[in-house]
C-alpha cells in the first residue's frame, strides 16, 4: 500500500475492510510469525518445564519519536526489560494500538518496524496484536499497550526464594542513567536540536539470556524505569532487614544529562532509563559480574555503585561527591509527565 | 557542559570543611532564605560535614510556602468563571487554600495550566483572544521582573484579554522582620537569584542596624561551604558584614533593567506573609497606570481570611524557631504525596525537602 500522506481513519478501526486491510498490510507484513500469522483470537503458546512470567505495560511518551527511539521501540523494550528483571528469557509479546484519528499511516509503519526489528533482535515473537482508533483529541497520536511472557531460567520462582539478599552484596548499574529522560525531555523542549541526546532504549534479554542462571550470582535485578535509580533502591530496600550504601562519584551520568538536569532542575538519581538494570549480586561474584557485563555492549560501562549493608534498614544512603551523607528517598508527585 | 564540575572538588571542599571545624567555638545558628539554597543543601549532604554546633535553618524564601492560602482561594475562584484560564507555574499546583488546591480545581475540569515563564501566558492571551487569561505573579525579585516585563508588553500592545495575579514579594522585608523579632541569627545565607537583581544594598540594614552578617552564596556545595566559612568567620570574629561569595553572577549594583521593570510596573503594597504575619510594604503590586492589567482590581472577587490546618506549624519552622520534625503532621498525615502545609508542597519547600533528604523513615 503506498502510504504517502495517507492518514488513519475512525474506519481503521472499525472491524470492517478498512482495518483488515491495515491489520494485513501493515501488522501482519511486518511483524510476520507463524504465532502472529495464523490469524486466529488467541495465540496458543507451548508449554515448558519452568515457570512463566508475566507482565504488562502502556506507552504514552510524548513526543512519539525521541532520539535513540521511538514509541514501537520503548512498547518492546520495556515489556522485554521487565520479563529478564524478574529472571525470565522473554518469549512472546502482545501488542495493543490506541490509534488517534488522522495519525500518519507512514509514521504508525516506521513505528511497528522498530517493534519488529526490536523483537527480532532479542528473539521474541509478536504474537498477538489489536487496533482501536478514536476521535480526533481523544488520544494524544498514539498509545501503545504490550504485554509478555518469559520463562525462568531455572526452576526458582522469585529471586528472593534462589538466594536471598545479604550484607556485603555487590549494587552494580549496568550503565549511565538518566539518558532516557533526558533525550525524551530534549525532544520536547528543543527539537531541533537534540544532538548528543540519545535514549539508553533497549532490550536488556540480549545481556542477561546467558547470566540469568544462579552460577553468575544474580541475585535481584530491577529496571530503573520511571522514577530512576533511587525508586527502584528505594524499592529494593523498603521494609527489608537491610540497607543500600551508594556512592554518588561511582554512578555514571554523562555530562549532557547532568547538564541538562541542572538546568531543568531535575535529579539524574531519579531520570527514568529504559536499557539499563540494576543488579545485586552475591559479594563474591560481583567482580566477575560486572566483567562479564562489560563483555556486551549494552553493559559496557557497568559498574559497581554500592553495597547491601546491615546498618540502617529499610534505607538507601548516599556519599555525595563531596563526601557528605544523605538519605535517599522514594520519589514523590510526578517528576516528568509521559516519559514512557 | 560539566561547567560547575569545579564548584565539586572534593579536595576544595575537605579544605573549607577543615578550616570551618578549626574556626567554629561557640553554638551558631545560620538561616538561608533561598529554596534553592535549602536544596542544595541537603542534597549534598552539607550539614554531615559540618561540626555539630553549627544549625543550618531555613527561612521564608520559599515563594509557595509564604503564600496566603487565600490567595489560592482566589485563583481558584477565578478558575471556575466562564472564559477564564489560569497560568500557574507548577509549584503552586498543590498548595490548599480553604477548599482545596488547584490541581484539584482542574481535574474538576476548571482550566488551569501550567507554564514555565510569564511570556507563555502572554502569547497565550495572544492567541485566544476569546479567552481572559490570568497569570498568577508569585516569587521574588528573581520572578517578579519577568511578570513586570509582560504587564508592559501587555498594555504597549493593548492586549485587553491579560491579567496578572500578583503574589509577589520582596525578600528583605521578611529577612529584617526575623531579626526584629529577636529570632537568634548569627548570619543570613543571602540568595543568590535575588541579589543578582537587587544588588546587596537590601542587606545593609540587616547588618548594620542588626550586626548580623550577610554573605550572597551561590548553589554550588563549593559555593555554600565557602558562604558557610565567611559567615562563621565573621561571626567568631564580631565582625559582621555584606559579602558577596557568588560575585561571579552577583554585582553590589544588581540588574540595573530588571529593577527598572519593577519599578515601572509595580508597586509596594503591606503583604501576608505566612509565620511573619502582615509586613510593611513587602508585597508588589500592578501601579495605578496598569490597573487594568491587575485581575484583583478588574475582578470581583471574594475575600475570606483563613488559616492554616490545625496542629501545622509551618510558620513557626519559616521563622527558623522549629524544625520540620517538630512539626506533629510531619511524615504523618503531611506528606510530599499528601501535604498539609505549605513547606511540604514545594519541591524547595523545609519541609519536603527534610523528608526527602534526611527523613529516617
Amino acid at each position: 500500500m503506498n502510504t504517502d500522506g495517507k492518514r488513519i481513519m475512525l474506519g481503521h478501526g472499525s472491524g470492517g475492510g478498512l482495518m483488515h486491510q491495515l491489520i494485513r498490510d501493515v501488522f501482519f507484513k511486518i511483524f510476520d510469525n507463524p504465532l502472529l500469522n495464523s490469524a486466529g483470537d488467541a495465540a496458543v503458546l507451548p508449554r515448558r518445564a519452568n515457570m512463566m512470567a508475566f507482565t504488562t505495560d502502556s506507552f504514552v511518551v510524548d513526543p512519539v519519536f525521541f532520539p535513540g527511539g521511538d514509541i514501537g521501540k520503548l512498547a518492546v523494550c520495556g515489556t522485554i526489560n521487565d520479563l529478564v528483571a524478574a529472571g525470565a528469557n522473554p518469549f512472546c509479546l502482545s501488542a495493543g494500538f490506541i490509534i488517534e484519528e488522522g495519525f500518519l499511516v507512514k509514521d504508525l509503519e516506521t513505528i511497528v518496524r522498530s517493534m519488529a526489528t526490536e523483537a527480532k533482535n532479542a528473539g521474541v515473537f509478536v504474537a498477538a496484536g489489536d487496533t482501536k482508533v478514536v476521535e480526533r483529541g481523544k488520544c494524544d497520536q498514539l498509545f501503545i499497550n504490550t504485554s509478555g511472557i518469559g520463562y525462568l531460567a531455572d526452576e526458582r520462582t522469585t529471586w528472593q526464594q534462589a538466594n536471598p539478599i545479604c550484607p556485603g552484596d555487590h549494587i552494580i548499574i549496568t550503565g549511565s542513567v538518566g539518558d532516557h529522560g533526558m533525550a525524551v525531555m530534549a525532544a520536547r523542549n528543543q527539537p531541533d536540536n537534540t544532538t548528543g541526546f540519545q535514549s539508553d532504549c533497549a532490550p536488556l534479554s540480549i545481556l542477561f539470556n546467558e547470566l540469568q542462571d544462579k552460577s553468575a550470582g544474580i541475585k535481584y535485578m530491577n529496571d530503573p524505569t520511571r522514577g530512576g535509580l533511587a525508586s527502584s533502591l528505594c524499592e529494593l530496600t523498603a521494609k527489608k532487614e537491610f540497607g543500600a550504601a551508594i556512592n554518588e562519584e561511582a554512578i555514571p551520568v554523562k555530562p549532557n544529562v547532568k547538564g541538562l538536569c541542572d538546568m531543568l532542575g531535575f535529579d539524574p538519581l531519579y531520570v527514568a532509563n529504559e536499557g539499563k538494570m540494576l543488579i545485586i549480586a552475591a559479594y563474591d561474584k560481583g567482580h566477575q559480574l560486572v566483567g562479564q557485563l562489560k563483555q556486551h555492549p549494552l553493559g559496557r560501562e557497568a559498574c559497581r555503585i554500592g553495597t547491601i549493608t546491615r546498618e540502617n534498614p529499610g534505607m538507601v544512603l548516599m556519599r555525595t561527591k563531596i563526601g557528605g551523607t544523605r538519605i535517599v528517598n522514594m520519589l514523590s508527585g510526578e517528576q516528568l509527565p509521559r516519559i514512557c | 557542559m560539566g561547567r560547575f564540575d569545579a564548584y565539586h572538588s572534593k579536595v576544595l571542599c575537605d579544605h573549607l570543611c577543615e578550616q570551618i571545624h578549626r574556626l567554629a567555638k561557640r553554638p551558631l545558628r545560620l538561616m538561608e532564605v533561598c529554596g534553592g539554597h535549602t536544596m542544595a543543601i541537603r542534597k549534598h549532604g552539607i550539614p554531615s560535614l559540618l561540626p555539630d554546633i553549627i544549625s543550618l535553618l531555613s527561612g521564608p524564601g520559599c515563594p509557595v510556602c509564604v503564600t496566603s492560602p487565600s490567595f489560592i482561594d482566589q485563583a481558584i475562584y477565578l478558575a471556575g468563571q466562564s472564559n477564564m484560564i489560569i497560568c500557574t507555574y507548577g509549584d503552586l499546583l498543590r498548595v490548599k487554600g480553604s477548599n482545596g488546591s488547584l490541581e484539584m480545581a482542574r481535574t474538576e475540569g476548571k482550566n488551569v495550566r501550567v507554564i514555565f515563564s510569564a511570556l507563555e501566558a502572554l502569547e497565550m492571551a495572544r492567541r485566544e483572544p476569546e479567552k481572559m487569561i490570568i497569570f498568577l505573579g508569585i516569587g521574588f525579585e528573581t520572578t517578579a521582573p519577568a511578570t513586570a516585563a509582560v504587564i508592559i508588553q501587555a498594555k504597549k500592545h493593548a492586549i485587553r484579554n491579560f491579567f496578572v495575579l500578583s503574589a509577589h514579594k520582596l525578600m528583605a522585608p521578611a529577612m529584617e522582620a526575623i531579626v526584629s523579632n529577636d529570632i537568634p541569627i548569627n548570619g543570613y545565607i543571602c540568595p543568590g537569584h535575588v541579589s543578582a537583581i537587587t544588588g546587596t544594598s537590601i542587606y545593609k540594614k540587616i547588618v548594620e542596624d542588626f550586626r548580623i552578617g550577610c554573605v550572597v552564596s551561590g548553589f554550588e556545595p563549593l559555593d555554600l561551604l565557602q558562604t558557610i566559612f565567611m559567615l562563621v568567620r565573621q561571626a567568631e570574629t564580631d565582625r559582621p558584614a555584606l559579602d558577596i561569595q557568588y560575585s561571579r553572577v552577583v554585582k553590589p549594583w544588581g540588574n540595573q533593567k530588571a529593577i527598572a521593570l519593577m519599578e515601572e510596573a509595580f508597586e509596594t503594597v503591606d503583604d501576608w506573609w505566612r509565620g511573619l504575619g502582615i509586613l510593611n510594604a513587602s508585597g508588589l503590586k500592578p501601579k495605578a497606570s496598569y490597573h487594568e492589567f491587575d485581575a484583583a482590581e478588574v475582578f470581583q472577587i471574594p475575600a475570606n481570611n483563613i488559616s492554616d490546618p490545625e496542629g501545622c506549624i509551618c510558620g513557626e519552622i519559616l521563622k527558623g524557631l522549629q524544625l520540620p520534625v517538630d512539626c506533629r503532621l510531619f511524615g504523618k498525615s503531611c506528606t510530599p504525596e499528601n501535604p498539609e502545609g505549605a513547606c511540604m508542597v514545594s519541591s524547595e519547600g523545609s519541609c519536603q525537602t527534610y523528608y526527602h533528604y534526611e527523613h529516617r523513615r
